[in-house]
């Protein structure tokens, strides 16, 4: 029933990687939140963080393959990897389009470790020209507290004031914010456009807010997530949910083809989601940042798993939303 | 105990096609289109009224499947629970209409 490459057979489905068009790079577990949902399980208490070493290995390869256009930096919240500014200066000055997946909350709360301000983070994103892409999983402070933490809606709501103060997510300026939907619950999401649509309207009304786009993104049933379905006994209706909603047009735009997780200590994999399953890259491939090959890289197999229905629901998830174009 | 209801029988609506799997197609095509498309009404606002509805001949099939489609289209507690209000209003308002009747018919036989 659960098995994700017998759908893929059944539906004639080959899914090699086609490019290697993103970096992704988590550089730390390390989270001033502890979402419900987060299938990372990142929080204050977390120490994995990436060195400089694998920093700057990491820029060696983004400066040796033009190919790979976009560095995705990612987390617990990456601004707390005290290199984070360094690599996303660094980046810059290859011409690469950085994107940070950024929580909101990080620029108003202390650093969990250092206790340092990091107020100074909306500047540092306009002067770098970074895509923000922020949780917001509903513009209401019930259901955005109830994933995220308690007082997490007001900080967002700030937060996202102090962005589009210095430009982001206003027309003409080309600062890219982007919003994520995550369901508060174990439901699918609805369909991108309509609840755009909704955020949009909603957010600009009670809070003159604005933002570019919204992405929506499948619950995956990965650590804390999997721990709350499985504590309300709704693991295996989830999965079938998941299952039942299989569309082969969403399989054929997963993002592990074009796409390449990076851990914080080095280790490759096809996804973030197959990173904290420990599921690295198929066998025979460089699996590590320091016998990175690109050629192999990019035309690789994919190590698929029950979870991958998750990213194949519907009008699919990525980590940019729906992958049914 | 049994109860008559068991939620996991939801799962076996297709089922009833299994006989006259023609009339069956029929409904089901009308039904997805009536109720699951964006129309001049929203997929959420149908979703909306379909939990209205639901509440209103207190299926437990379809509070089930409505709540979960509103849910599944971006709607928060606070429609929904609107929406039941709605139907609540409308029941008894329903009922307190027919108050008319009761006041025509003494208004006839009293002197």
């Amino acid at each position: 029933m659960m098995d994700f490459e017998k759908t893929l057979a059944r539906h004639q489905l080959d899914l090699k990687a086609t490019a290697v068009e993103t970096l992704q790079v988590n550089v730390g577990k390390l989270c001033n939140q502890a979402c419900k949902h987060c299938h990372v399980d990142a929080g204050p208490k977390r120490t994995e963080m990436m060195t400089r070493d694998g920093i700057e290995r990491c820029l060696e390869i983004l400066r040796a393959y033009p190919a790979i256009r976009n560095l995705d930096i990612t987390g617990g919240a990456p601004e707390l990897n005290e290199q984070f500014e360094y690599f996303v200066e660094q980046a810059s000055l290859l011409d690469k389009h950085v994107i940070v997946r950024h929580n909101f909350t990080v620029t108003l709360d202390p650093h969990p470790l250092t206790g340092r301000s990091m107020e100074s983070l909306p500047l540092f994103f306009r002067d770098h020209a970074v895509e923000l892409i922020s949780s917001l999983p509903y513009f209401q402070e019930r259901e955005t507290d109830a994933q995220r933490g308690q007082g997490v809606f007001e900080k967002s709501i700030e937060s996202m004031r102090r962005l589009n103060e210095v430009g982001y997510g206003r027309n003409g300026t080309g600062l890219l914010l982007n919003l994520v939907y995550n369901p508060v619950g174990a439901f699918l999401p609805p369909e991108q456009s309509a609840i755009e649509l909704q955020f949009k309207d909603e957010l600009r009304k009670r809070y003159n807010l604005v933002f570019d786009s919204l992405f929506v993104i499948t619950n995956m049933p990965i650590n804390r997530f999997r721990h709350f379905l499985e504590r309300a006994d709704l693991y295996e209706t989830y999965m079938q949910k998941l299952i039942n909603a299989f569309n082969p047009t969403a399989a054929e735009g997963v993002m592990c083809r074009t796409l390449i997780s990076v851990g914080y200590d080095g280790i490759l994999y096809d996804c973030d989601f197959n990173q904290m399953l420990e599921m690295g890259v198929s066998d025979g491939l460089p699996s590590t940042i320091w016998d990175f090959d690109f050629k192999q890289l990019a035309t690789r197999d994919i190590v698929f798993g029950s979870h991958c229905f998750g990213c194949t629901a519907g009008a699919g998830s990525s980590c940019g939303g729906t992958t049914v174009k | 105990m049994a109860s008559y209801y068991e939620s996991k029988d939801l799962a076996k609506f297709a089922e009833i096609g299994k006989n006259r799997p023609e009339l069956w197609d029929k409904f089901i095509a009308w039904y997805s289109e009536a109720t699951a498309t964006e129309g001049a009404l929203t997929k959420r606002e149908k979703s909306l009224i379909g939990l209205a509805v639901a509440h209103t001949v207190q299926c437990p099939y379809c509070i089930d499947a409505y709540t979960n489609q509103c849910l599944e289209t971006g709607a928060n507690l606070d429609q929904m629970t609107e929406a039941l209000h709605v139907t609540a209003a409308v029941r008894g308002g329903a009922s307190l209409a027919h108050g008319v009747q009761c006041r025509n018919i003494v208004e006839k036989l009293s002197m």
